[in-house]
């Protein structure tokens, strides 16, 4: 077990810097996911901290130590590839033991721990098969218990579960989760899926364009992101960003969408807004479920009422996206089925300013 | 309704399909057609050499139907694996091709690993390199080759022209450029997340290569190790001009050189030289087909 550090880790090909200096910590036994869109650099960062690729600057440690140019065999890592990479003409049993068995571990210790770790991952059954006789969910339980009877400092996952199918996925998940609760190693975890990103880490961190965009955990990114790409990425359906201007009116502050429509802002919001410029190109970031319907609300501060048209409905049974259009921007929201929302009809719906974002619609912040 | 439904929708498909079934019976009568003849002409001289061996001296010189057997006798057979001398020919073939395959494949395995996987300056390059040179003819080699040796013989006083280990020197430069160039395609063919993973286990290039390169590919590996025996077995040119005493032949070369004795041609036994000649690889062949298939067409759907 161990804390992994990057130091202004940079990865450049030729020309192109594919990592631009990610400064990161992770403690011991933390559950870190690295998340972002393809060609971010998240699974560039994970090479190079299993020592797969070189860096091109900075430092990578390892318990304290600078792996830089420690080979991956030596720096007592673990790593499970999204086409788990099993050696096609071994056994279960051979695949998981070959790390051991190249270590010249006693026969007796290599048994017990293939045997507790395909128990723990309840493949026990598997042990003699070839990974060709396996389905996908098996083939990956066998990668991850190839990388647990290393008990390895760390374990590395790159888009494990990308290969599964929705349903696989969602039950691997929690095999993951499980799997970390009982062995507590430290992991880096790669994926480009914002749901995976949430469900399973103690902290995400949001990579964009070879750089770290946000750290924090699932609630933080969520509940606070700090730029528009955060905001966009980390929640499904996405944020609303609908544009905007700040406005005083009678002495308070009010957000202006439409000539007609203008919301006045509660105090803890207009507080923090005060000092925003007025004349700033801005946009009101506000999450699907924070718009409904408006006869689900009573008198509610910060909640506001306004009338629509739905483009669109998406009935989901637990609840119906509904979609319209604001200011030249396509805007959902949540209601309940039973609320009649139907395509092309209007329906009246309540904003909660409470949870309300604005953003510099230059810089991408949020302020 | 439903059977409405079921009796108008039946004539559409069947039109369809019959049509697309007609296309197929035509393809499939085309491919067979020059199956056949492709077949016909490839098993002629085969079976012309089957039926020759079985003749005895007096009949192939008979003006009787070439293609039929009328007094079959197994003397070629008897004569020639009674003779040591055809013994010793098929024993040095035997050991040339041995050794040219295990030293084929000691260099080309290798060889591929390190172009396909260690990428290194200059490792593309080299690989076409590699190729390119086995496209340069033996026809063409063999004399600056034969001077070459010829030298060396005069300066170290080592003799390598007329002894059969020379062809052990001169037919790995056609098998190993062409072996490497299939092992190459082959372990290209292998997933990179294979031997990172088998890196990150802890294991060393080397190891890489023989516990995880080599069974995974093994089909590649059979399929050329076939091609380098076959090439082996079946060199002419090489072997008739760098051997010439009798116990140094192999036995393409040997069954011509002393089956034909001046102007006068031993049919029978050079027919039946051939066909026992012509065992060993047959039978490697029927063996190993199925992984020489897999060997050739791999790379080809691998994802």
């Amino acid at each position: 077990m161990a804390e992994v550090s990057l130091r202004k880790v940079v990865k450049r090909y030729d020309e192109v810097e594919a990592v631009r200096g990610i400064d990161l910590d992770i403690a011991d036994h933390e559950f870190v996911v690295l998340v972002g869109p393809s060609g971010c650099g998240k699974s560039t960062t994970l090479r190079m901290i299993a020592g797969l690729e070189d860096i091109s600057d900075g430092d990578i440690m390892i318990g304290g130590d600078v792996v830089n140019d420690v080979p991956p065999k030596d720096r007592d890592i673990a790593m499970v590839f999204q086409n788990y990479a099993l050696y096609p003409h071994m056994t279960v049993a051979e695949n998981m033991s070959f790390g051991l068995r190249l270590k010249k571990y006693p026969k007796a210790e290599i048994k017990s721990r293939v045997d507790e770790a395909a128990r723990m991952l309840d493949i026990s059954e598997l042990i003699d098969r070839k990974p060709k006789q396996l389905s996908g969910g098996q083939r990956q339980r066998v990668a991850m218990g190839r990388a647990i009877v290393r008990n390895p400092k760390v374990f590395l996952f790159d888009e494990p579960l990308s290969n599964l199918d929705a349903k696989l996925r969602v039950q691997m998940r929690i095999e993951i989760k499980k799997v970390h609760q009982k062995v507590r190693t430290t992991t880096v975890y790669v994926t480009h899926d914002q749901v995976e990103a949430m469900t399973l880490a103690d902290r995400v961190v949001v990579m964009n364009h070879g750089r770290i965009e946000q750290i924090g955990t699932p609630n933080e990114l969520y509940h606070n992101p700090a730029t528009r790409f955060v905001a966009s990425f980390i929640g499904s359906p996405a944020m609303n960003f609908i544009p905007c201007q700040l406005e005083d009116a009678a002495g308070k502050l009010q957000v202006r969408l439409t000539d007609k429509l203008a919301f006045p802002l509660p105090p803890a919001r207009a507080a923090r807004y005060q000092k925003v410029s007025r004349t700033d190109k801005l946009l009101l970031g506000i999450r699907p479920e924070h718009i409904t319907e408006a006869s689900a609300h009573a008198e509610e501060a910060g909640v506001e009422n306004f009338d629509t048209v739905l483009d669109v409905t998406e009935p989901m049974g637990m609840e119906t996206l509904i979609y319209f259009p604001l200011q030249g921007a396509q805007v959902c929201g949540r209601v309940n089925p039973n609320a009649g929302a139907r395509d092309g009809a209007p329906l009246r719906l309540a904003v909660d300013l409470n949870n309300m974002h604005l953003l510099n619609e230059v810089t991408g912040a949020v302020l | 309704m439903t059977t409405v439904t079921l009796d108008k929708a039946a004539p559409t498909r069947k039109v369809k399909y019959g049509s697309m079934s007609r296309d197929r019976t035509w393809a499939l009568r085309w491919s067979y057609l020059f199956l056949v003849i492709f077949a016909i002409f490839s098993l002629t001289p085969p079976v012309y050499m089957l039926i020759t061996s079985l003749k005895s001296s007096a009949e192939i010189s008979a003006a009787t139907n070439p293609w039929w057997v009328f007094h079959p006798t197994i003397d070629n057979y008897l004569g020639l694996l009674t003779s040591n001398q055809f013994l010793r020919f098929f024993w040095n073939s035997a050991m040339v091709s041995v050794f040219v395959v295990t030293i084929t494949m000691l260099i080309s395995v290798p060889a591929a690993f390190a172009l396909a996987r260690m990428r290194f300056w200059g490792s593309t390059v080299l690989a076409t390199g590699v190729f390119l040179t086995y496209l340069i003819p033996e026809t063409l080699l063999f004399i600056p080759l034969f001077k070459m040796f010829a030298v060396i013989g005069d300066f170290t006083g080592i003799q390598l022209i007329n002894k059969w280990y020379v062809l052990l020197i001169l037919y790995p430069t056609l098998t190993v450029p062409f072996c490497t160039w299939i092992m190459i395609g082959y372990f290209a063919s292998i997933p990179k997340e294979l031997d990172e993973a088998a890196i990150i286990d802890g294991a060393s290039w080397f190891q890489t290569l023989t516990r995880i390169f080599i069974p995974v590919a093994l089909p590649g590996l059979i399929a050329a190790t076939i091609f380098a025996f076959t090439v082996s077995w079946a060199q002419f040119l090489y072997p008739l001009v760098f051997t010439t005493s009798t116990d140094q032949l192999v036995m393409p070369v040997g069954i011509i050189t002393t089956l034909i004795k001046g102007d006068v041609f031993n049919w029978g036994q050079i027919m039946t030289g051939a066909l026992l000649g012509a065992a060993p690889p047959l039978i490697i062949y029927a063996f190993l087909m199925d992984y020489y298939i897999a060997g050739l067409t791999a790379g080809a759907t691998k994802g």
